[in-house]
């Protein structure tokens, strides 16, 4: 694939010929962090960030999103009709998005997008989407990507990968979606690999932290369900749902009707499995009572599950927000390490002997 | 190692060997740079993991809400003072606390260290009253003075309320501070200036509660938010619902809250969530000389009523 080089000049104007054709987001700052956001005119992604504090998954599949919408009026013909709300289709490029996030939709689509269920909210915004990703040239100390199956320099889930060199980008077209976009930015400018391999390793190695997930698969599911660890790592965990909100591979939600005098819609907003509500029955029973139980739901998830249910490694791209974010410290480095490396069988609890 | 450290592992092993206290509830060395992570203790030879230094700011009270066994808890002024809270308000008993109280110098605000650096902070040494911040590339001293979390800064209650024993001497109490200097500033706004004031403070509020799930004081089996039948607030990102949760939470916390800055070091998006409970411990103060959790022998002012209790503010 030809590499494409891109000096300062050129990069602006083709952001800006970029958002005739498409919604753009980038990284900006804001409030001490950094976030996506619709960038206006004239404003360019931010290039000095590790990476934003929120994933981008809310571009895709928004916090709050409505589905439908519905009339009480009795008068009216289409009265309790519930209407499809009107799907945005406009082409967005995600300026900057890194590639641990990127990978996070291939994983988020297996969910959205199976021979099952289809679910045409996701599908529309994603295939709308042009990811056009930042190499990472300095990873942060919670970053495990390397071993999430991805890395700094990753391209899965990418249309282009740009990297950052000295000032000046590179670009390299990995789909055809990406190779548009290249080209209504004008950018056409070819260049040579130069020092990218070296780059890219250097990068690699700047992963310093890592998880071991080589034997969570041959795993009995309720062996490491019923490890004895769950409580005690739960313990400081407060059930807010950071983690989850955070996290790009999250994909949970729960569906609402708000109705304002005669009319209403019907919507979904993002869910956790950190809360009590997400699993409460009508009863008044909840399956999932304590605390240590709705934690251990999500790591088996994230880390069992789906492991076993798709063959495909770990639903997890190793980005460290959960670790980074959560007030109470926990670390899934830490959960994950301890599921692949349990032992029920040189464990001396009931688990073992039962 | 730091001698509060020394004497808490000290103290929890004996307690735990004498069979005085089922668990130990104390703070170990978090994974990330000034966040340590509170942590239970079942036996005598765990107790190593227990540490002190100044990311102990989560508040331990938050832990023993409707325990059974006998707990031993590491408790700095604030948490002391939730302890007599959750006391008078029946989620644990006195008999039931071995509280190891430590007199406490503030602690510090990770939200403001991480925006006075643009690279990640990797590492944070502490030695008595100075900070080395440590990133890739750059290491910087600081003053713990200077970057104390805002609570903190403004505390008048360092030394735990009640204890059972303490791991080392009284610090003194400070005396010439303002707690609500940044409250005296939005009362002299504009009703238009406040409303744009608190508007933007929560714009970014992802409504993960961690700001109430990080609170001692907010214990419900069910939240408000959280009740469906009928369900009083929206699930969404709509403003109206973010301002009810947020406005109500600290209308539930008045006259309990205790300033102890919880909710704020847990907030993710670091959202300065005491803007909202400052104002109404002021108006406690001010109106009934009341702050929170300092006896165990009255009931908060809003759960009590007085023939004398001022009531001019009542049209």
């Amino acid at each position: 694939m030809n590499l494409i080089q891109i000096d300062k000049q050129t990069w602006i104007k083709g952001i800006e010929k970029i958002k005739s054709e498409y919604q753009v987001f980038g990284p900006v700052k804001e409030k001490n962090d950094v976030e996506f956001k619709e960038l206006g005119a004239g404003q360019m992604p931010e290039l000095n960030f590790q990476n934003t504090r929120m994933s981008p998954k809310a571009i895709v599949y928004p916090q709050s999103q409505v589905m439908f919408t519905y009339s009480l009026d009795e008068t009216r013909e289409d009265c309790r009709i519930l209407k499809e709300a009107k799907r945005d289709q406009t082409p967005r490029a995600i300026i900057g998005i890194r590639p641990c996030d990127a990978l996070a939709f291939q994983l988020v689509r297996r969910n959205f997008d199976s021979p099952e269920y289809q679910d045409v909210y996701w599908i529309n915004a994603y295939e709308s989407t042009t990811m056009v990703g930042f190499a990472c040239n300095q990873p942060c100390a919670t970053c495990f990507c390397t071993s999430a199956g991805t890395g700094p320099f990753g391209e899965k889930g990418l249309d282009v990968l740009m990297v950052d060199n000295d000032g000046s980008m590179m670009a390299k077209a990995i789909t055809p979606k990406g190779e548009a976009l290249l080209h209504a930015a004008g950018w056409t400018e070819s260049a040579t690999a130069g020092n990218l391999d070296s780059l890219k390793s250097k990068a690699e190695s700047a992963v310093s932290s890592s998880v071991a997930t080589g034997n969570l698969r041959q795993k009995k599911i309720m062996d490491v369900y019923e490890a004895p660890f769950w409580e005690a790592e739960a313990f400081s965990c407060i059930n807010c749902g950071t983690c989850t909100y955070v996290c790009p591979t999250c994909w949970c939600f729960d569906i609402q009707d708000e109705t304002h005098g005669k009319s209403g819609i019907r919507m979904r907003n993002w869910d956790s499995c950190m809360f009590p509500l997400f699993t409460i029955h009508a009863s008044g029973h909840n399956p999932r009572e304590h605390k240590y139980e709705r934690v251990r739901q999500r790591f088996m998830h994230k880390l069992k599950y789906y492991v076993d249910k798709y063959d495909n490694g770990i639903q997890c791209v190793g980005c460290g927000r959960c670790i980074r974010s959560c007030p109470v410290n926990i670390d899934i480095r830490r959960i994950c390490n301890k599921m692949n490396a349990f032992d029920p069988q040189s464990c001396s609890c009931e688990v073992a002997s039962s | 190692m730091t001698a509060n450290t020394e004497k808490i592992r000290q103290i929890a092993k004996q307690l735990l060997k004498e069979g005085k206290v089922d668990i130990i509830i104390g703070f170990r060395k978090g994974s990330v740079p000034m966040m340590n992570q509170p942590l239970i203790v079942t036996a005598p030879e765990d107790v190593d993991e227990l540490i002190w230094d100044s990311n102990c700011a989560l508040n331990l009270a938050n832990y023993v809400t409707n325990r059974k066994e006998k707990i031993g808890i590491v408790a700095k002024g604030c948490d002391s003072r939730n302890l007599v809270t959750h006391i008078v308000e029946n989620k644990v008993t006195r008999e039931q606390l071995h509280i190891i109280g430590v007199p406490c110098t503030g602690m510090v605000d990770r939200h403001k260290i991480n925006a006075m650096f643009d690279a990640e902070i990797t590492a944070i040494e502490e030695s008595g009253d100075s900070l080395t911040i440590k990133g890739n590339g750059f290491s910087k001293d600081l003053k713990k003075t200077d970057v104390l979390q805002e609570n903190c800064a403004g505390c008048t209650h360092r030394n735990p309320v009640i204890y059972d024993e303490l791991v080392g001497d009284l610090v003194t109490e400070q005396k010439d501070v303002d707690p609500y200097a940044s409250v005296k500033q939005v009362e002299s706004m504009s009703p238009e200036e406040k409303w744009n004031y608190f508007e933007d403070l929560i714009s970014n509020c992802i409504r993960c509660y961690a700001c109430r799930n990080a609170c001692p004081l907010c214990y419900c089996p069910t939240c408000f938010v959280d009740e469906s039948r009928p369900q009083w607030v929206g699930k969404s990102q709509d403003q109206v619902d973010v301002r009810t949760f947020h406005l109500l939470r600290a209308y539930h916390c008045a006259g309990r809250c205790t300033d102890c800055g919880a909710c704020e070091r847990a907030c993710p998006m670091g959202i300065k969530v005491r803007e909202f409970t400052k104002k109404l411990n002021k108006d406690c103060l001010e109106l009934y000389n009341w702050e929170a959790g300092l006896t165990l022998d009255a009931r908060p002012t809003l759960d009590t009523f007085k023939p004398d209790d001022p009531q001019d503010f009542i049209k």
